[in-house]
């Protein structure tokens, strides 16, 4: 087994895709050449070619139409926007023609695409940089959306994204890349290596999409969350020092109820922690659901921790980005029920 | 490694020389003064530095009068001081305080100035392109001869929408000029790794629209291209293409290591073409100024550019409460 930070889990993936699939290519702004603005890609374009690794001009609504079209042809891109943040000229050939290809060919065409984006905030890059639009991508039927928590899991859930046969939006939490970051930025960061999930197989293996993992086993209350939030959670987990179950989601469409309902009907609490603002963010849709489907095992209403309803900020992030103390607190005040 | 030529005599007056000169000094002073605190922890996040562009900004603000408005990319520290932006408000900006130019909500990319018609710093490649079109479309609207300085870099006139405005911009002869500042990268990424097109004020005639290359090392040679975009907007003639040679010194932003271009390249550069360097020769050479003049102006730069520095680390941070102000009126 290798150590690997998320960077080279992620570039793992795609190097053991293109080796094993000639269908596979990778492209977007950078991506070539220059291997990434976060390297994910470096060295891939020397080992694979300027044909299946390639830069494009900056042109994120073409980079996935174009991908779109290959991927009708039964090609396998897996693209890259540089951040999240830049997503936004591709939304319409993200939400309208990749998410729907497949049903409106009434399943003649298929579109097995993966959109790569560093997602999230706490590396001081200021509104649009930092932002965490997972919500804008579960609400269109015919995505699927992940988001790894760790190496181990980013390599695994690439290799299935890749592999599956529908479009994947594929978030990459970039506070992560190099290390876990249990939310205190004055403290020194700790890297993959000294982490066990930095602990990442070189070869082949997939993490099937729509399966949460169980961080911490508790008794008390239910935590979900899901991207830098999962190592945030633990940090406040600690300091308020209840029993809490801490379920990383690691895809968020399709949804691992099964997973989150056995774990409310257990403790009948539960907290919901994202870093998207709050209002009609990914936290609304899993309060619902599990109300819905843990009404009589509740014995506190369900608060959820997340950015505020603000655009992010320059100066303030730390006002901003949902720390220990502000999750630790929701915690004591769930379990005063 | 060849030095640079000799500067031609220029009939520009010496009081403009010095103009230029002095604001091209301020510009790259500000921005190494940036570099530095970036470097001590001061400035945190993105932080693009302009030092080696200073001609463009400094040549076409010299064709300016005021109404006239500008907008640019989030490499957008040099367009404000050459606005008459003040220096402390863009350096607290940059440091996240209080005496920003916008109370630290906006950061490097992202400041504006009602005052000197500055309408940002866009953190969104392209963003701003359809946003200039517009300011010059209420100029028009209201029937005044006020003209909007676009600007975007080479990587950015690859976008889509770019090509949307310029359709509209000469669909309604709209009084803008689409400053493109090729430095021949998008990060890292060349111009001849993301277009075969590569003449990009060419690219205006399949709307219609006339442009024309600039050396954008030279300040007098962007202030003439500059007048002459200049009239033809202020006449009702529409949009105008000015793509300016120039390059940047420095990585894309503070965290590039710039590994894909050569040392030798940036030097060639630095050694042959700097703005600076041309003016000072100029004047120097052409026995306009004398090195004590030249001096005193480098020294009133240093302290203007230190007192901004210390206003930006004086300036305190923002109340908690700023997290929440200007979302909706
Ligand atoms: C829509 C969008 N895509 C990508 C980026 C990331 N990005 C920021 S600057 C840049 C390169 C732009 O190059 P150019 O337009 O030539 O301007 P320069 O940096 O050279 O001034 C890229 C790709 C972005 N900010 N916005
Ligand atoms: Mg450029």
């Amino acid at each position: 087994m290798a150590r690997m930070t998320m960077i080279e889990a992620l570039r793992s993936a795609m190097d053991v895709k293109l080796a094993d699939d000639p269908s596979v290519i990778v492209f977007g702004e950078d991506v070539g050449y220059f291997g990434g603005v976060f390297r994910c890609t470096a060295g891939l374009q020397a080992a694979y070619g300027e044909e299946r690794v390639f830069d494009t001009p900056i042109n994120e609504s073409a980079i996935v139409g174009m991908a779109v079209g290959m991927a009708a042809q039964g090609m396998r891109p897996c693209v890259e926007i540089q951040f999240a943040d830049y997503v936004f000229p591709a939304y319409d050939q993200i939400s309208q023609e990749a998410a729907r290809l497949r049903h409106r060919s009434n399943g003649q065409f298929t579109c097995p695409l993966v959109v790569r984006m560093p997602t999230g905030g706490g590396i001081f890059g200021g509104q649009t940089h930092s932002q965490s639009p997972e919500a804008l991508f579960t609400h269109v039927a015919g995505l699927k959306v992940v988001i790894p928590s760790n190496p181990y899991d980013a390599k695994g859930l690439l290799i299935a994204a890749i592999e599956d046969p529908d479009p994947v939006i594929f978030l990459e939490p970039k506070r992560l890349y190099n290390g876990p970051f249990n939310g205190d930025h004055s403290g020194k960061s700790t890297p993959w290596s000294a982490h066990p999930a930095g602990e990442v197989p070189e070869g082949h293996y997939a993490i099937p999409l729509g399966k949460a993992e169980l961080r911490r086993a508790g008794r008390d209350v239910t935590v979900l969350a899901y991207g830098t939030m999962v190592h945030v959670a633990e940090a406040a987990v600690a300091e308020a020092g209840v029993d809490a179950e801490i379920i990383d989601l690691r895809s968020l469409l399709p949804l691992d109820l099964d997973t989150i309902r056995a774990s409310v009907e257990k403790t009948g609490r539960c907290v919901v922690v994202h870093e998207a603002t709050r209002t009609s963010g990914f936290g609304g849709e899993l309060i619902a659901e599990v109300q819905e489907a843990c009404f009589w095992h509740l014995r506190a209403p369900l608060i959820r921790i997340a950015g505020w309803d603000a655009p992010y900020p320059h100066a303030q992030e730390w006002d901003y980005f949902p720390s220990p103390a502000r999750i630790a607190r929701a915690l004591r005040k769930v379990m005063e029920e | 490694m060849a030095a640079r030529k000799a500067p031609e005599k220029s009939n520009v007056s010496k009081d403009d020389l010095l103009k230029y000169y002095r604001e091209m000094l301020l510009i790259r002073r500000f921005e190494e003064k940036a570099g530095q605190l970036y470097g001590m922890g001061l400035i945190g996040g993105f932080c693009h530095l302009y030092i080696g562009q200073e001609a463009v900004v400094v040549g076409l603000e010299a064709c300016t009068k005021d109404g006239d408005k500008r907008l640019t990319s989030y490499r957008d520290h040099g367009h404000m001081l050459a606005c008459g932006m003040n220096a402390n408000g863009v350096m607290a900006e940059l440091t996240g305080r209080e005496g920003g130019y916008s109370k630290g909500k906006g950061g490097s990319m992202h400041m504006f100035s009602k005052e000197k018609h500055f309408y940002g710093g866009h953190g969104i490649v392209g963003a701003q392109v359809p946003l200039g079109a517009g300011l010059a479309m209420s100029d028009w609207y209201r029937g005044n001869d006020n003209v909007t300085f676009t600007y975007f870099g080479d990587g950015a006139a690859n976008q889509g929408q770019v090509y949307e405005s310029y359709n509209m911009a000469e669909l309604w002869k709209l009084p803008v000029i689409f400053v493109i500042e090729n430095n021949g990268y998008a990060m890292g990424t060349s111009m001849k790794r993301s277009t075969k097109s590569v003449s990009f004020f060419g690219r205006g005639a399949a709307y219609g629209i006339q442009g024309e290359q600039v050396d954008g090392m030279d300040v007098l040679a962007v202030k003439a291209a500059g007048e002459k975009a200049v009239a033809h907007c202020r006449a009702g003639k529409g949009p105008y293409i000015l793509e300016m040679m120039t390059y940047r010194y420095r990585g894309h932003s503070m965290s590039d290591p710039a590994k894909y271009r050569t040392r030798e390249e940036v030097e060639k550069i630095k050694q042959e073409k700097d703005c600076i360097e041309h003016v000072r020769d100029l004047l120097t050479q052409g026995g306009l100024a004398s090195e004590d003049e030249l001096k005193a102006i480098d020294k009133d730069i240093k302290d203007i550019v230190n007192a901004s520095a210390e206003f930006a680390k004086d300036s305190p941070e923002p109340a908690l409460s700023e997290l929440w102000t200007d979302i909706y009126a």
